[in-house]
Protein backbone atom coordinates (compact mmCIF):
# COMPACT_ATOMS: atom_id res chain seq x y z
CA UNK A 1 0.00 0.00 0.00
CA UNK A 2 2.82 2.44 0.78
CA UNK A 3 4.65 1.91 -2.53
CA UNK A 4 1.52 2.72 -4.45
CA UNK A 5 0.99 5.71 -2.85
CA UNK A 6 4.63 6.78 -2.83
CA UNK A 7 4.10 6.32 -6.62
CA UNK A 8 1.16 8.38 -6.55
CA UNK A 9 2.59 11.26 -5.51
CA UNK A 10 5.74 10.64 -7.31
CA UNK A 11 4.20 10.85 -10.44
CA UNK A 12 2.16 13.89 -9.35
CA UNK A 13 5.05 16.43 -8.02
CA UNK A 14 8.51 14.83 -8.87
CA UNK A 15 7.75 13.26 -12.12
CA UNK A 16 5.35 15.67 -13.83
CA UNK A 17 4.09 15.09 -16.76
CA UNK A 18 4.86 18.80 -18.31
CA UNK A 19 7.48 20.41 -15.58
CA UNK A 20 9.88 17.56 -15.65
CA UNK A 21 9.03 15.51 -19.60
CA UNK A 22 7.67 18.28 -21.15
CA UNK A 23 5.00 15.78 -22.40
CA UNK A 24 1.32 17.18 -23.61
CA UNK A 25 2.96 20.55 -24.11
CA UNK A 26 1.25 20.64 -27.34
CA UNK A 27 -1.81 20.91 -26.67
CA UNK A 28 -0.75 22.54 -23.23
CA UNK A 29 -0.02 25.51 -25.38
CA UNK A 30 -2.93 25.27 -27.56
CA UNK A 31 -5.79 25.14 -24.93
CA UNK A 32 -4.37 26.96 -22.13
CA UNK A 33 -6.22 30.35 -22.82
CA UNK A 34 -9.08 30.26 -19.98
CA UNK A 35 -8.97 28.33 -17.06
CA UNK A 36 -12.95 26.28 -17.57
CA UNK A 37 -11.73 25.19 -21.19
CA UNK A 38 -8.44 23.69 -19.61
CA UNK A 39 -10.02 21.55 -17.02
CA UNK A 40 -12.00 20.09 -19.18
CA UNK A 41 -9.04 18.70 -21.05
CA UNK A 42 -6.78 18.13 -18.03
CA UNK A 43 -10.45 15.59 -16.93
CA UNK A 44 -10.24 14.30 -20.11
CA UNK A 45 -6.55 13.57 -20.15
CA UNK A 46 -7.15 11.54 -16.20
CA UNK A 47 -9.53 9.82 -17.67
CA UNK A 48 -7.84 8.49 -21.14
CA UNK A 49 -4.33 7.68 -19.16
CA UNK A 50 -6.56 5.50 -16.09
CA UNK A 51 -8.02 3.51 -18.97
CA UNK A 52 -5.21 2.84 -21.44
CA UNK A 53 -2.45 2.75 -19.08
CA UNK A 54 -3.27 -0.18 -17.32
CA UNK A 55 -5.03 -1.84 -20.66
CA UNK A 56 -1.07 -1.48 -22.19
CA UNK A 57 0.53 -2.48 -18.85
CA UNK A 58 -1.82 -5.79 -19.44
CA UNK A 59 -0.97 -6.18 -23.21
CA UNK A 60 2.73 -5.83 -22.38
CA UNK A 61 2.97 -8.22 -20.13
CA UNK A 62 1.06 -10.87 -21.45
CA UNK A 63 1.65 -10.84 -24.78
CA UNK A 64 4.98 -8.36 -25.98
CA UNK A 65 7.74 -9.12 -23.28
CA UNK A 66 10.06 -11.40 -24.00
CA UNK A 67 8.77 -14.58 -22.53
CA UNK A 68 5.10 -13.30 -21.68
CA UNK A 69 3.57 -15.44 -24.34
CA UNK A 70 4.90 -18.45 -22.25
CA UNK A 71 0.99 -18.92 -20.78
CA UNK A 72 -0.01 -20.30 -23.95
CA UNK A 73 2.81 -22.92 -24.27
CA UNK A 74 6.62 -23.53 -23.10
CA UNK A 75 7.56 -23.38 -26.46
CA UNK A 76 6.36 -19.63 -26.97
CA UNK A 77 8.76 -18.77 -23.93
CA UNK A 78 11.96 -17.60 -26.23
CA UNK A 79 9.67 -15.23 -28.48
CA UNK A 80 9.87 -11.23 -27.71
CA UNK A 81 7.63 -9.16 -29.25
CA UNK A 82 8.75 -5.89 -27.68
CA UNK A 83 9.54 -3.84 -31.10
CA UNK A 84 5.59 -4.39 -32.04
CA UNK A 85 4.74 -2.55 -28.55
CA UNK A 86 4.70 1.41 -30.68
CA UNK A 87 2.24 0.04 -32.82
CA UNK A 88 0.28 -1.83 -30.49
CA UNK A 89 -0.07 1.24 -27.73
CA UNK A 90 -0.85 3.60 -30.33
CA UNK A 91 -3.36 1.70 -31.84
CA UNK A 92 -4.82 0.89 -28.04
CA UNK A 93 -5.27 4.33 -27.28
CA UNK A 94 -6.73 5.37 -30.69
CA UNK A 95 -9.19 2.53 -30.27
CA UNK A 96 -10.23 3.56 -26.36
CA UNK A 97 -10.45 7.32 -26.83
CA UNK A 98 -13.16 6.15 -29.85
CA UNK A 99 -14.86 3.49 -27.55
CA UNK A 100 -14.99 6.03 -24.49
CA UNK A 101 -16.12 8.98 -26.56
CA UNK A 102 -19.30 6.65 -27.62
CA UNK A 103 -19.64 5.56 -24.42
CA UNK A 104 -19.52 9.18 -22.87
CA UNK A 105 -21.54 10.04 -25.42
CA UNK A 106 -24.66 7.52 -24.35
CA UNK A 107 -24.17 7.49 -21.12
CA UNK A 108 -24.01 11.06 -19.90
CA UNK A 109 -24.60 13.68 -22.40
CA UNK A 110 -23.80 16.18 -19.74
CA UNK A 111 -20.15 15.41 -19.46
CA UNK A 112 -19.97 14.49 -23.05
CA UNK A 113 -20.79 18.37 -23.72
CA UNK A 114 -17.44 19.49 -21.77
CA UNK A 115 -15.27 16.41 -22.94
CA UNK A 116 -16.39 15.79 -26.51
CA UNK A 117 -14.46 18.33 -28.35
CA UNK A 118 -11.26 17.37 -26.48
CA UNK A 119 -11.42 13.69 -26.99
CA UNK A 120 -10.42 13.10 -30.52
CA UNK A 121 -7.48 15.60 -29.54
CA UNK A 122 -6.29 13.53 -26.63
CA UNK A 123 -5.16 10.07 -28.66
CA UNK A 124 -2.27 12.31 -30.22
CA UNK A 125 -1.53 14.10 -27.05
CA UNK A 126 1.83 13.09 -26.40
CA UNK A 127 1.39 12.78 -22.33
CA UNK A 128 -0.83 9.78 -23.07
CA UNK A 129 1.46 7.57 -25.00
CA UNK A 130 4.54 8.86 -23.02
CA UNK A 131 3.00 7.58 -19.91
CA UNK A 132 2.47 3.85 -21.50
CA UNK A 133 6.03 4.44 -22.72
CA UNK A 134 7.54 5.05 -19.07
CA UNK A 135 5.04 2.36 -17.75
CA UNK A 136 7.34 -0.32 -19.79
CA UNK A 137 10.47 1.32 -18.99
CA UNK A 138 10.14 1.72 -15.86
CA UNK A 139 8.90 -2.12 -15.01
CA UNK A 140 6.21 -1.71 -12.42
CA UNK A 141 5.18 -4.69 -9.91
CA UNK A 142 1.70 -5.07 -10.48
CA UNK A 143 -1.30 -3.18 -12.01
CA UNK A 144 -1.75 -1.59 -8.65
CA UNK A 145 1.17 0.07 -9.07
CA UNK A 146 0.19 0.70 -12.61
CA UNK A 147 -2.82 2.57 -12.26
CA UNK A 148 -1.40 4.84 -9.11
CA UNK A 149 1.07 5.72 -11.82
CA UNK A 150 -1.97 6.67 -14.67
CA UNK A 151 -3.77 8.46 -12.15
CA UNK A 152 -0.49 10.82 -10.81
CA UNK A 153 0.64 11.45 -14.07
CA UNK A 154 -2.91 12.74 -15.10
CA UNK A 155 -3.21 14.69 -11.92
CA UNK A 156 0.19 16.15 -12.46
CA UNK A 157 -1.02 17.47 -16.11
CA UNK A 158 -4.42 18.84 -15.05
CA UNK A 159 -2.44 20.79 -11.96
CA UNK A 160 -0.34 22.36 -14.50
CA UNK A 161 -2.34 23.76 -17.26
CA UNK A 162 -5.28 24.59 -14.59
CA UNK A 163 -1.85 26.74 -13.13
CA UNK A 164 -0.81 28.14 -16.80
CA UNK A 165 -3.97 28.63 -17.57
CA UNK A 166 -5.27 30.94 -14.28
CA UNK A 167 -1.74 32.82 -15.00
CA UNK A 168 -2.65 33.43 -18.58
CA UNK A 169 -5.92 34.71 -17.54
CA UNK A 170 -4.33 37.50 -15.34
CA UNK A 171 -1.30 38.07 -17.69
CA UNK A 172 -4.18 39.36 -20.65
CA UNK A 173 -4.14 42.89 -18.54
CA UNK A 174 -0.45 42.95 -17.72
CA UNK A 175 2.03 45.18 -20.22
CA UNK A 176 4.67 42.77 -21.87
CA UNK A 177 6.82 43.73 -24.36
CA UNK A 178 5.14 42.51 -27.99
CA UNK A 179 7.92 40.30 -29.28
CA UNK A 180 7.38 38.09 -26.05
CA UNK A 181 3.04 38.42 -26.25
CA UNK A 182 1.44 34.95 -25.95
CA UNK A 183 3.79 32.12 -26.40
CA UNK A 184 6.88 33.81 -24.91
CA UNK A 185 6.04 34.76 -22.07
CA UNK A 186 4.13 31.77 -21.67
CA UNK A 187 7.44 29.30 -22.13
CA UNK A 188 9.17 31.57 -19.67
CA UNK A 189 6.20 31.27 -17.07
CA UNK A 190 6.42 27.09 -17.69
CA UNK A 191 10.22 27.73 -17.14
CA UNK A 192 9.74 29.71 -13.38
CA UNK A 193 6.80 27.25 -12.37
CA UNK A 194 8.90 24.03 -13.36
CA UNK A 195 11.57 25.99 -11.32
CA UNK A 196 9.11 25.81 -7.98
CA UNK A 197 8.07 22.13 -8.81
CA UNK A 198 12.17 21.60 -8.54
CA UNK A 199 11.76 22.20 -4.93
CA UNK A 200 10.19 18.66 -4.41
CA UNK A 201 13.45 16.66 -5.90
CA UNK A 202 14.88 17.40 -2.41
CA UNK A 203 11.47 15.46 -0.89
CA UNK A 204 12.87 11.06 -0.22
CA UNK A 205 9.79 8.39 -0.27
CA UNK B 1 8.61 15.90 -62.18
CA UNK B 2 6.95 19.97 -61.64
CA UNK B 3 10.46 21.84 -60.99
CA UNK B 4 12.22 22.19 -57.62
CA UNK B 5 10.24 23.99 -55.43
CA UNK B 6 13.10 25.88 -53.36
CA UNK B 7 10.72 27.71 -51.05
CA UNK B 8 9.33 24.52 -49.55
CA UNK B 9 12.82 23.86 -47.73
CA UNK B 10 13.80 27.61 -47.51
CA UNK B 11 10.17 29.03 -45.46
CA UNK B 12 10.47 26.18 -42.55
CA UNK B 13 13.59 27.42 -41.60
CA UNK B 14 12.64 30.98 -40.24
CA UNK B 15 9.17 32.34 -41.56
CA UNK B 16 7.19 29.18 -40.97
CA UNK B 17 9.55 27.47 -38.40
CA UNK B 18 7.64 24.33 -37.35
CA UNK B 19 8.31 25.18 -33.03
CA UNK B 20 8.83 29.11 -33.04
CA UNK B 21 5.94 29.87 -35.24
CA UNK B 22 3.65 26.84 -35.72
CA UNK B 23 3.57 25.78 -32.33
CA UNK B 24 4.44 22.22 -33.66
CA UNK B 25 6.79 18.85 -31.93
CA UNK B 26 7.35 21.27 -28.71
CA UNK B 27 7.90 18.27 -25.81
CA UNK B 28 10.75 16.57 -27.98
CA UNK B 29 12.53 19.34 -28.51
CA UNK B 30 12.60 20.61 -24.97
CA UNK B 31 13.75 16.78 -23.66
CA UNK B 32 16.29 15.59 -25.89
CA UNK B 33 18.47 18.94 -25.85
CA UNK B 34 20.87 18.78 -22.60
CA UNK B 35 23.28 17.58 -25.09
CA UNK B 36 24.34 18.33 -28.69
CA UNK B 37 24.77 14.45 -29.67
CA UNK B 38 20.91 13.09 -28.91
CA UNK B 39 19.90 16.35 -30.28
CA UNK B 40 21.36 15.67 -33.38
CA UNK B 41 20.20 12.13 -33.44
CA UNK B 42 16.58 13.22 -32.76
CA UNK B 43 17.01 16.11 -35.25
CA UNK B 44 17.92 13.39 -38.12
CA UNK B 45 15.11 10.67 -36.92
CA UNK B 46 12.31 13.26 -36.91
CA UNK B 47 13.70 14.88 -40.47
CA UNK B 48 13.62 10.95 -42.06
CA UNK B 49 9.70 10.28 -40.36
CA UNK B 50 8.68 13.23 -40.96
CA UNK B 51 9.98 13.28 -44.79
CA UNK B 52 8.68 9.78 -45.53
CA UNK B 53 5.37 9.95 -43.76
CA UNK B 54 4.60 12.67 -46.09
CA UNK B 55 5.72 10.81 -49.07
CA UNK B 56 3.65 7.72 -48.48
CA UNK B 57 0.89 9.81 -47.13
CA UNK B 58 0.57 11.94 -50.35
CA UNK B 59 0.81 9.12 -52.16
CA UNK B 60 -1.89 7.57 -50.47
CA UNK B 61 -4.05 10.53 -50.19
CA UNK B 62 -7.00 9.95 -52.81
CA UNK B 63 -7.67 6.56 -51.46
CA UNK B 64 -7.78 7.07 -47.52
CA UNK B 65 -11.13 7.03 -46.57
CA UNK B 66 -11.36 10.57 -44.83
CA UNK B 67 -13.19 9.20 -41.57
CA UNK B 68 -10.63 7.16 -40.88
CA UNK B 69 -7.45 8.92 -41.98
CA UNK B 70 -6.10 10.06 -38.11
CA UNK B 71 -5.57 5.50 -37.86
CA UNK B 72 -4.22 5.36 -41.05
CA UNK B 73 -1.81 7.81 -40.62
CA UNK B 74 -0.52 6.89 -37.16
CA UNK B 75 -0.34 3.65 -38.17
CA UNK B 76 2.48 4.68 -41.22
CA UNK B 77 3.82 6.90 -38.72
CA UNK B 78 4.34 4.55 -36.36
CA UNK B 79 6.05 1.61 -38.86
CA UNK B 80 8.78 4.22 -39.99
CA UNK B 81 9.31 4.95 -36.19
CA UNK B 82 9.40 1.25 -35.57
CA UNK B 83 12.46 1.43 -38.41
CA UNK B 84 14.29 4.24 -36.53
CA UNK B 85 13.73 2.71 -33.37
CA UNK B 86 15.79 -0.26 -34.63
CA UNK B 87 17.99 1.47 -36.79
CA UNK B 88 19.18 3.50 -33.66
CA UNK B 89 19.34 0.81 -31.40
CA UNK B 90 21.78 -1.45 -33.91
CA UNK B 91 24.22 1.18 -34.95
CA UNK B 92 24.31 4.05 -31.75
CA UNK B 93 22.66 2.03 -28.94
CA UNK B 94 24.07 4.76 -26.16
CA UNK B 95 21.96 7.42 -27.56
CA UNK B 96 19.31 5.40 -27.98
CA UNK B 97 19.16 4.45 -24.47
CA UNK B 98 20.03 8.53 -23.79
CA UNK B 99 16.64 9.20 -25.73
CA UNK B 100 14.55 6.82 -24.17
CA UNK B 101 10.58 7.48 -25.00
CA UNK B 102 11.37 9.88 -26.69
CA UNK B 103 11.91 8.05 -30.34
CA UNK B 104 8.78 6.58 -30.01
CA UNK B 105 6.83 9.86 -29.21
CA UNK B 106 8.02 10.72 -32.61
CA UNK B 107 4.66 9.27 -33.36
CA UNK B 108 2.51 11.81 -31.72
CA UNK B 109 5.06 14.34 -32.66
CA UNK B 110 2.51 17.33 -33.80
CA UNK B 111 5.53 17.87 -36.27
CA UNK B 112 4.22 14.45 -38.03
CA UNK B 113 0.87 14.43 -37.86
CA UNK B 114 0.28 18.80 -38.37
CA UNK B 115 2.14 18.66 -41.65
CA UNK B 116 0.52 15.03 -42.91
CA UNK B 117 -2.76 17.07 -42.20
CA UNK B 118 -1.71 20.32 -43.61
CA UNK B 119 0.54 19.36 -46.35
CA UNK B 120 0.78 15.86 -47.50
CA UNK B 121 -3.18 15.45 -47.56
CA UNK B 122 -3.67 18.31 -50.40
CA UNK B 123 -0.36 18.08 -52.60
CA UNK B 124 1.89 16.21 -54.99
CA UNK B 125 4.01 13.75 -53.47
CA UNK B 126 7.25 14.86 -53.98
CA UNK B 127 6.18 18.51 -53.06
CA UNK B 128 5.34 17.25 -49.71
CA UNK B 129 8.68 15.20 -49.63
CA UNK B 130 10.55 18.41 -49.61
CA UNK B 131 7.64 19.80 -46.90
CA UNK B 132 9.17 17.06 -44.72
CA UNK B 133 12.70 17.54 -45.35
CA UNK B 134 11.86 21.57 -45.05
CA UNK B 135 10.46 21.20 -41.83
CA UNK B 136 12.41 18.50 -40.84
CA UNK B 137 15.51 21.20 -41.15
CA UNK B 138 13.34 23.82 -38.92
CA UNK B 139 12.95 21.70 -36.17
CA UNK B 140 17.02 20.48 -36.76
CA UNK B 141 18.26 24.31 -36.21
CA UNK B 142 16.08 24.91 -32.73
CA UNK B 143 17.57 21.52 -31.33
CA UNK B 144 20.74 22.16 -32.25
CA UNK B 145 20.59 25.60 -31.17
CA UNK B 146 19.22 24.94 -27.73
CA UNK B 147 21.88 21.59 -27.87
CA UNK B 148 24.78 23.61 -28.18
CA UNK B 149 23.65 26.61 -25.29
CA UNK B 150 22.71 24.01 -22.93
CA UNK B 151 25.78 21.21 -23.22
CA UNK B 152 28.30 24.61 -23.85
CA UNK B 153 27.24 26.43 -20.29
CA UNK B 154 25.87 23.48 -18.68
CA UNK B 155 28.33 21.18 -18.71
CA UNK B 156 31.27 23.15 -20.26
CA UNK B 157 31.45 20.57 -23.44
CA UNK B 158 30.46 20.15 -27.03
CA UNK B 159 29.44 16.46 -28.23
CA UNK B 160 31.41 15.61 -25.04
CA UNK B 161 34.30 17.21 -25.56
CA UNK B 162 35.77 19.59 -23.49
CA UNK B 163 35.78 22.88 -24.64
CA UNK B 164 36.00 25.58 -21.52
CA UNK B 165 39.88 25.21 -20.70
CA UNK B 166 40.51 23.98 -17.13
CA UNK B 167 42.12 27.18 -16.63
CA UNK B 168 38.77 29.07 -16.64
CA UNK B 169 37.55 26.50 -13.69
CA UNK B 170 41.07 27.15 -11.75
CA UNK B 171 39.76 30.61 -11.44
CA UNK B 172 36.73 30.04 -10.23
CA UNK B 173 34.38 29.42 -12.83
CA UNK B 174 31.50 27.33 -12.44
CA UNK B 175 29.11 25.13 -14.87
CA UNK B 176 25.63 26.77 -14.34
CA UNK B 177 24.07 23.45 -13.80
CA UNK B 178 20.58 24.88 -13.86
CA UNK B 179 21.21 24.50 -17.83
CA UNK B 180 20.42 21.04 -17.97
CA UNK B 181 17.57 20.88 -15.77
CA UNK B 182 14.25 20.95 -17.72
CA UNK B 183 13.18 24.38 -16.49
CA UNK B 184 15.85 26.03 -18.19
CA UNK B 185 14.78 24.53 -21.54
CA UNK B 186 11.61 26.12 -21.40
CA UNK B 187 13.18 29.23 -20.89
CA UNK B 188 15.25 29.45 -23.35
CA UNK B 189 12.88 28.23 -25.85
CA UNK B 190 10.95 31.66 -24.72
CA UNK B 191 14.02 33.23 -25.24
CA UNK B 192 14.47 32.46 -28.90
CA UNK B 193 10.70 32.72 -29.73
CA UNK B 194 11.02 36.87 -28.31
CA UNK B 195 14.49 37.29 -30.14
CA UNK B 196 12.51 35.71 -33.76
CA UNK B 197 9.32 37.96 -32.59
CA UNK B 198 11.77 41.02 -32.72
CA UNK B 199 13.23 40.55 -35.95
CA UNK B 200 10.38 39.66 -37.99
CA UNK B 201 7.69 42.44 -36.55
CA UNK B 202 4.86 40.45 -38.43
CA UNK B 203 5.13 37.31 -36.29
CA UNK B 204 4.02 39.16 -32.77
CA UNK B 205 0.75 38.40 -31.52
CA UNK B 206 -1.62 40.88 -31.74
Amino acid sequence: MQEIINIFVKSIFIDNMIFAFFLGMCSYLAVSKTVKTSMGLGIAVVFVLLITVPLNYIIDNYLLKEGALAWISPKFATIDLSYLSFIIFIAVIAAMVQLVEMFVEKTSPVLYAQLGIFLPLIAVNCAILGASLFMQERQYNNVGEVTAFALGSGIGWLLAIVGIAAIREKLRYSQIPTPLKGLGITFIITGLMAIAFMSFLGIKL
Amino acid sequence: MAGFNFKLIKNPLSKENPITVQVLGICSALAVTAKLQPAVVMAISVTVVVAFSNLIISYLRNTIPPRIRIIVQLVIVSLLVILVDQVLKAFVYDVSKQLSVFVGLIITNCIVMGRLEAFAMSNKPFDSFLDGIGNGLGYAVILITLGVVRELFGSGSLWGYQIIPDSFYEMGYQNNSLMIMPPMALILVGIIIWVHRARNKDLCEK
